[in-house]
């Protein structure tokens, strides 16, 4: 790859006068020896992926394998239609959206890890919703894949994606930060602006625990997809009107990676911390071990 | 680098509901039946670390299962794996272990079919990759990312520099290696990743080599021979 940081990114996109997917794809090309075209196939199956799981979940009062979850993307879909929601339609489907692909993976369906299972929505959540709005066509879309992917390199080469790792924030932040940088570019913005969409996004999930109720990927997971496709539109928003992420993009990727490295233990994917550990996430996973007579937690 | 690729971050394309715990049991469940080579009649898995605590909600068992059958991790057939298994006649059997393990999530999957016994140990590192730590008490590391070779042979000079001149005479580049011995000019293993496919005559001469007993072939995304 011919970037290893945000800036480096940036100024190869300068320098070669292309876009960052269409950089991503050439590096992609070169690291993998297959051509351009096969690793561009690759990811719009995965994008096909990813509508199939929208539609299915949107749809679909199926709980999960643990019954603990399910049908809150359907209710929030019906509910985004009515006058009186708060959030406009098309913020409210984008937040529908990724609470569908989070449900789907929470009932063992088909998803996408983007950049992991636990927050496979949050990038659904903004394509689907934004393609839908803005009469973008599947091609579009699968650049703007190539974009997030190349954020999300950046940021799991220098900092991490995993929760066990870094807690929520490096899953659910990085996914946030991918999805509004490569929602800039697909809104026609400079890749300058998709770096300060990235830096604005993560500030702004800094310091979240991984905490999910008997470590499995649902409380608070899915809820925490449908908030942060929400979060990434508006960062997308602050980028394109001209707003700077004053601390650099990258130092913020390196606070992530300080204030990840510097959380407890029991806030990191183990469930033995947070809401995992609140009164009723304890009687949860009581309840749940009792049902099933096999191990929890 | 930890992550080498754009797929290793958008993908892979997987069942739920845990890239780790589900997408990544899958392929080491994969790994283990290619190693193997063949259908086993009998599957025990030992979980370790968050595996052993959350197998169940995971589907950690199913994903595993999944794998011994050759279900990519996309399959919607995994969460009935079990009962495809029961189906083909393989007996599949889960415990959890309070010992320590090596990475918060490992396994042990070992395969039986008649007198055949194969085991190996693996982690699921994340995001749906890999990496498998033992083979049949051999400490080898590889992720299954790669075109894989596995050479089972005896610790003589000179069997390394006969494998690595037929792999630069079929100009095949190797990425990675890594060698263990149970003893000294005791029984050994060595484990090549390769940057291309590895050719069914280079395999035949690697086996025909001296102090070479057999070796094992793996590519999870271009066929799998051994």
């Amino acid at each position: 790859m011919r970037f290893s940081t945000l800036k480096e990114l940036a100024l190869v996109c300068v320098s070669e006068g292309k876009p960052i997917h269409l950089i991503m794809l050439e590096d992609q090309a070169k690291e993998s020896g297959r051509t351009a075209e096969q690793e561009w196939d690759k990811m719009k199956d995965y994008y096909g992926i990813m509508k199939e799981a929208v539609i299915k979940g949107i749809s679909s009062e199926k709980t999960s394998r643990s019954g603990l979850t399910g049908g809150d993307a359907k209710r929030v879909y019906e509910y985004t239609h009515r006058p009186d929601a708060s959030l406009e339609p098309f913020t409210g489907k984008a937040m529908a959206y990724a609470l569908a692909v989070s449900e789907v993976n929470a009932s063992m369906g088909r998803i996408v890890a983007t950049p992991t299972a636990g927050s496979c929505g949050v990038i659904p959540g903004v394509f689907v919703s934004s393609q839908e709005r803005f009469g973008w066509t599947d091609d579009h879309m699968v650049n703007g894949l190539f974009t997030a992917g190349a954020i999300g390199y950046i940021i799991a080469n220098n900092s991490f994606i995993s929760g066990a790792e870094g807690g929520c924030q490096a899953e659910i932040g990085s996914a946030i930060g991918m999805a509004a940088g490569a929602l800039v570019e697909l809104k026609g913005g400079t890749p300058a602006q998709a770096v300060h969409a990235v830096g604005l996004a993560l500030k702004n999930t800094l310091g979240l625990i991984c905490d999910p109720v008997g470590g499995l990927v649902e409380i608070p997971c899915i809820v925490r997809n449908g908030f942060g496709a929400v979060n990434a539109l508006a960062a997308a928003d602050m980028a394109l009107s001209g707003v700077r992420s004053v601390i650099p993009s990258d130092e913020v990727i390196q606070v992530m990676l300080e204030v990840g490295s510097a959380m407890p233990d029991i806030h990191r994917e183990t469930a033995r911390g947070g809401l995992a550990q609140t009164p009723t996430g304890k009687q949860i996973i009581e309840q749940l071990t009792k049902n099933k007579k096999k191990p929890l937690l | 680098m930890r992550f080498k690729d754009v797929f290793s971050i958008i993908g892979p394309g997987m069942i739920g509901p845990s890239s780790s715990h589900t997408a990544g049991a899958v392929r080491l469940g994969r790994v283990a039946r290619e190693l193997f080579g063949g259908q086993p009649k009998q599957a025990d898995i030992l979980f370790y670390g968050s595996l052993a605590a959350t197998y169940s909600g995971h589907g950690t068992d199913l994903a595993v299962t999944a794998g011994l059958l050759q279900f990519e991790t996309d399959d919607e057939r995994i969460p009935e794996s079990l009962h495809f298994a029961d189906e083909m006649g393989i007996r599949v059997t889960f415990q959890t272990s309070r010992g320590p393990a090596i990475h918060p999530n490992t396994l042990t999957i070992t395969l039986r079919s008649g007198r055949r016994r194969y085991k190996m140990t693996g982690c699921s590192i994340g995001g749906g990759n890999i990496e498998v730590v033992e083979v049949n008490g051999f400490d080898l590391k590889f992720t299954a990312n790669y075109p894989t070779l596995i050479v089972y042979h005896e610790d003589r000079p000179g069997v390394l520099a006969d494998l690595t001149r037929l792999l630069s005479d079929a100009k095949v580049n190797i990425g990675y290696m890594d060698v263990d011995r149970k003893g000294r000019l005791g029984h050994a293993a060595t484990v090549i990743e390769t940057d291309g496919e590895i050719r069914e005559e280079l395999l035949k001469k690697i086996k025909q080599l001296d102090n070479v007993k057999s070796l094992s072939y793996i590519h999870l995304n271009g066929g799998v021979r051994s």
